[in-house]
């Protein structure tokens, strides 16, 4: 084996190559890596945060939805309480006026029933007289008999 | 292709040829030069480069950090292309062995563990080159075009153990280094005085622990060293001895270094994981 100079010279070149290495070479790559790593971590977090955000927004949305279900829900109920409200009042005020109507009606045929009653009565003794005098074949004198005449009268 | 050789070379030579270094260095007469035989390179001495070996090393390490630096320049974190991916799976690939194995706080160790996978990656993977395709070119530029016959050109650096020993000694330093940092001197000579046995068997301690220690970088190196070396001698063996049979064995051999080549460079850069993570470790 002849060792010389040779020996030297590669330890030389192998210092500079581990120098050039550590300077130049081995932080361009080691700080390409770095930043993939941040870039991936940072991409992962990113992605962990959306999805919540996607989480609580569905939740948020399915809330709303059901409020908007329940409040429909109250609002048509409302409404056929009220629809229901309408026609009972209507009812009711339909019936009022029938009553009234009715009343009307009654109050006026008992008018016109007094009213020919009076008639009747004032003609009764008239025909009473007239019948008496066919009867007794002579006048009978109205003013001695008021009293009776009056008295039939207010029995019909 | 070990047939352009063979014409003019025994296959001896011809593997003595492959194994030899582009040698540059002081001859024992004084001037700087190539040395033109394995004789001339031996006779050197220390006072020599391999030009081949040490310039591939260089090349490689050089064009896989500008290549890297290129794609990270232009990477981005959320529309990453082909390339960036294949240049970030090796990186959090290093970047994962990296935490798992070293539990201290120390931001050279990541670069180095991925400085060391990929360069030695590549560096191995030249075996895969077949043996004689470029230094078959650069012995025929070498003797046409600068006179220089036989010139040798290894191109897997891996199997110089220059090249192995040179990074393994420099992480030998670093243990050191971090040990007595972390560990303190006092801390640091303790545990290769009074262990395993206390401190009545000092010098049994001192025995058994400087060459553990001392075993760590030498079987980092010579690993590594050993495993592409004989890759390449078997690659050369086929080359040489097997005439046309040689390309499926060949192809059985270079499948099975498929597996090597990153298995080695995978070890080298977790052994050297976990050494420098014991330097870290505190004294006890």
């Amino acid at each position: 084996m002849d060792i010389n100079l040779t020996i030297i010279g590669q330890s030389i070149a192998f210092a500079v190559f581990c120098w050039f290495c550590h300077r130049y070479v081995w932080p361009l790559f080691a700080n390409v890596l770095e930043e993939r790593k941040r870039t991936i971590a940072e991409g992962l977090e990113a992605a962990a945060r959306a999805e919540q955000k996607l989480e609580s927004a569905a939740r948020q949305s399915a809330e709303q939805l059901d409020e908007a279900k329940a409040s429909a829900a109250g609002i048509i109920e409302q409404a056929n309480r009220r629809s229901a409200q309408i026609i009972d009042e209507a009812r009711q005020q339909a019936q009022m006026e029938a009553e009234r109507i009715m009343l009307a009606a009654q109050a006026e045929i008992e008018q016109e029933a007094n009213r020919a009653k009076e008639e009747l009565r004032a003609q009764v003794s008239l025909i009473a007289v007239a019948g008496a005098e066919k009867i007794l074949g002579r006048a009978v004198d109205q003013a001695a008999n008021e009293d009776m005449l009056r008295q039939l009268a207010a029995e019909l | 292709m070990a047939a352009a050789g063979a014409e003019s070379q025994t296959v001896q030579e011809y593997i003595v040829h492959h194994l030899s270094y582009l040698t540059f260095g002081r001859h024992p007469d004084g001037h700087w030069g190539f040395a033109h035989s394995p004789e001339e390179a031996s006779e050197m001495g220390f006072m020599a480069i391999h030009v081949d070996t040490m310039g591939w090393s260089i090349a490689l390490g050089a064009a896989f950090l500008l290549w890297f630096r290129r794609v990270g320049l232009r990477a981005s974190a959320s529309n990453p292309g082909a390339i960036q991916n294949f240049v970030e799976s090796i990186f959090e690939f290093v970047d994962n062995r990296v935490s798992e194995g070293f539990t201290h706080k120390n931001s050279l160790i990541g670069p180095m563990a991925l400085t060391i996978f990929v360069w030695v990656l590549l560096m191995n993977a030249m075996d895969l080159v077949p043996v004689d395709w470029i230094t078959g070119i650069a012995a025929w530029v070498g003797e046409h075009v600068f006179g220089f016959d036989h010139m040798p050109f290894k191109i897997v650096p891996t199997t110089d153990p220059n090249i192995t020993m040179g990074m393994s000694l420099s992480i030998f330093v670093l243990i050191i280094w971090y040990s007595i940092k972390h560990k303190g001197l006092g801390g640091f000579l303790g545990e290769l005085a009074f262990h395993p046995f206390g401190k009545w068997m000092v010098p049994f301690n001192l025995m058994i622990e400087i060459p553990t220690m001392l075993a760590k970088p030498i079987s980092l190196g010579l690993r590594l060293f050993g495993n592409l070396y004989a890759g390449e001698l078997l690659f050369l063996l086929i080359a040489g001895l097997l005439g046309l049979w040689q390309l499926p064995a060949h192809f059985v051999w270079a499948v099975f270094h498929i597996l090597v080549v990153p298995l080695q460079a995978f070890v080298f850069m977790m052994l050297t994981i976990v050494y420098l993570n014991a330097a870290h470790e505190p004294a006890h």
